[in-house]
């Protein structure tokens, strides 16, 4: 072989790119995240400022004016509607996260501690998040059959002899809303719990084990501490979704229950894009205040 | 193997039943898409036919399904190379810690939590005043990029954060431009991961339904269309629907998982047997 000195690879000089935070690698960082930075200040912060301009315009029956009025907010906190609905979000949401989280950790413990060749924990965590992929409102529409007047669940409990009529409140109803949420959402608790649970080093729970700790020793004090920045990622993303949501109340509610989305959305079918933003503005306001809450629990960085 | 504890079997229970709820009404509604014509939207199934699907490829009989499926598709495809792509971008770009890198990541986690319905409001809104417009490949394109992105960059940000350097280095030190580096060592080592970036790009635009409704304009795209007839089909024909197109969810996502086994597969093969030979 024909190397070159190797004096001469060593004196090579370093180049300049390599220091960090070096000038070059401030352009090349700001060339590199242009276009994402470009799509987000279109497509994100533009529709944000956008809707809180319009929040303060006005509206007539067929078209919107610029202006610089109160009026949408003053409308917004005077009406009794306004309060009952944002409790209705706040409860949909909450009973959605005891739910996911419960079974969503549950799930994620089987996967991380109990399926014991990595190569079955691959494939069934998989099969957990495949729905993910598909299409929310086809499994919106899938419950239909089961819940139903005439569905299975009336059905078999009418055949069983548990009740004599039909049950009227499984479709279309809170218990409905819920459901389906749960059904689309648990996967979001699934996923950040298991990849938290799967980087907990296994020599601590032994060590537990060894001290003498039972079975719910070692998972109240030892897993769901360690457990905890997957539980809190999970829970921003259950609550936001819950929290932003109008189309799975609308439909799984049959138009009886409302949340803020769908007053959003309610707006919007009559063209009352000032008083929707307003809305919007406020919801905003109360999704980004509990992000902020939640995440003064867990580095999002650190977690990745 | 030691004998399994007996929560084990519980929890194996548990997870059973959690499948079950999960892919259970999917199933119901496959079954019930081969319905009788006389058939309801509820059991008994009064007999087994076609009938259902038949009446989706009859152009009359339920809207543009077959154009919004187009639409949806072509989008799909959009949205996922520029998911890859810009996702990649970012990725490097994160790494060299610019000034305004922590003002970006915010911007990426507010696009992931901030309620679909706020981006359709505003996108329309926007579009409307400007006197453009709102079409589903400029509009609704841009609204489902600022739902696949964060998505694309989460992966990236964890990819990255467990990449060796040393790879990197050793390549600069046997020469590499900084493009032949990139191009030669860091894209073969993610690309497994970009699969699965471009996995996520194309099934969650496709499946996109809240930031596409104010922004997709008079031509639907599927799920939109879907959603149009749950209120006005009371037929076993959204069941058809349903379930041809979570069939069709199902044939990309086994695509996809078949790619990154068989990459995975070939650099297993190929990969270097330093340390495997004599001792």
């Amino acid at each position: 072989m024909t190397d070159q000195p190797l004096s001469k690879i060593i004196s090579r000089p370093r180049s300049p790119s390599r220091g960090r935070g070096g000038w070059s690698n401030q352009v090349s960082g700001w060339l590199l995240a242009a276009p994402l930075a470009a799509v987000l200040l279109v497509f994100l912060v533009l529709p944000i400022v956008m809707i809180v301009i319009v929040s303060f315009w006005g509206a007539t029956e067929f078209s919107i004016f610029p202006a610089f009025q109160f009026d949408n907010y003053t409308f917004l906190f005077g009406s009794e509607v306004t309060y009952r609905v944002f409790l209705n979000t706040i409860k949909y949401a909450l009973i959605t996260w005891i739910f996911t989280l419960l079974i969503g950790f549950t799930v994620a413990y089987f996967l991380a501690f109990h399926v014991r060749t990595l190569n079955w924990q691959i494939a069934l965590f998989l099969l957990c998040t495949i729905p993910f992929w598909t299409s929310n409102i086809i499994r919106m529409i899938s419950w239909i059959p089961f819940l139903g007047r005439n569905g299975l669940a009336n059905s078999t409990l009418l055949s069983w002899g548990v009740i004599d009529q039909p049950l009227e409140w499984l479709l279309f109803s809170d218990f409905s809303v819920i459901l389906a949420f749960v059904h689309l959402y648990t996967l979001f608790m699934v996923v950040p719990i298991f990849n938290t649970m799967m980087r907990i080093d296994k020599s601590l729970i032994e060590a537990a084990v060894d001290a003498g700790a039972s079975g719910w020793q070692t998972l109240w004090h030892v897993i769901i501490p360690l457990t905890k920045p997957g539980i809190m990622i999970g829970t921003i993303f259950v609550v936001t979704l819950v929290m932003g949501d109008f189309i799975t109340v609308r439909f799984m509610s049959g138009s009886q229950s409302a949340n803020v989305g769908r007053l959003i959305s309610n707006d919007i079918a009559l063209l009352q894009y000032p008083s929707a933003s307003a809305t919007a503005v406020i919801l905003l306001i109360t999704v980004l205040m509990v992000i902020g809450i939640l995440l003064r629990f867990v580095d999002i960085r650190k977690e990745l | 193997m030691e004998t399994r504890p007996r929560s084990f079997y519980i929890l194996a229970a548990f997870f059973t039943l959690f499948l079950i709820f999960l892919y259970g009404p999917t199933i119901t509604i496959a079954i019930l898409s081969f319905q009788d014509p006389q058939g309801g939207l509820t059991f008994p199934m009064r007999g087994t036919s076609l009938h259902w699907f038949r009446d989706l490829f009859e152009e009359q009989a339920v809207g543009d399904i077959w154009g919004s499926f187009r639409r949806s598709f072509i989008l799909g495809l959009m949205v996922m190379v520029t998911t890859v792509i810009v996702s990649i971008m970012g990725g490097l770009a994160f790494r060299k810690r610019f000034a305004g890198s922590t003002l970006l990541f915010y911007l990426i986690i507010t696009s992931l939590v901030i309620p679909s319905i706020l981006i359709s409001l505003g996108v329309g809104l926007i579009f409307s005043q400007a006197g453009l417009s709102v079409h589903w490949s400029t509009s609704g394109f841009g609204a489902q990029l600022s739902w696949t992105l964060p998505f694309g960059l989460l992966i990236m940000f964890a990819v990255f954060n467990r990449f060796d350097k040393s790879y990197e280095e050793a390549a600069r030190d046997l020469g590499a431009s900084p493009w032949q580096t990139i191009r030669h060592v860091v894209l073969p080592i993610i690309a497994p991961s970009l699969i699965g970036v471009a996995l996520f790009g194309f099934t969650l635009s496709y499946d996109e339904f809240a930031r596409t409704l104010l922004t997709a304009g008079s031509y639907n795209t599927l799920p939109l269309e879907i959603f149009g007839m749950t209120t006005n089909v009371t037929t076993p024909v959204i069941f058809a629907l349903g379930t041809l197109t979570t069939l069709f969810s199902f044939i990309v996502i086994a695509v996809f998982l078949l790619i990154v086994w068989l990459t995975g597969r070939r650099r297993a093969k190929q990969g270097s047997d330093a340390g495997k030979g004599l001792v």
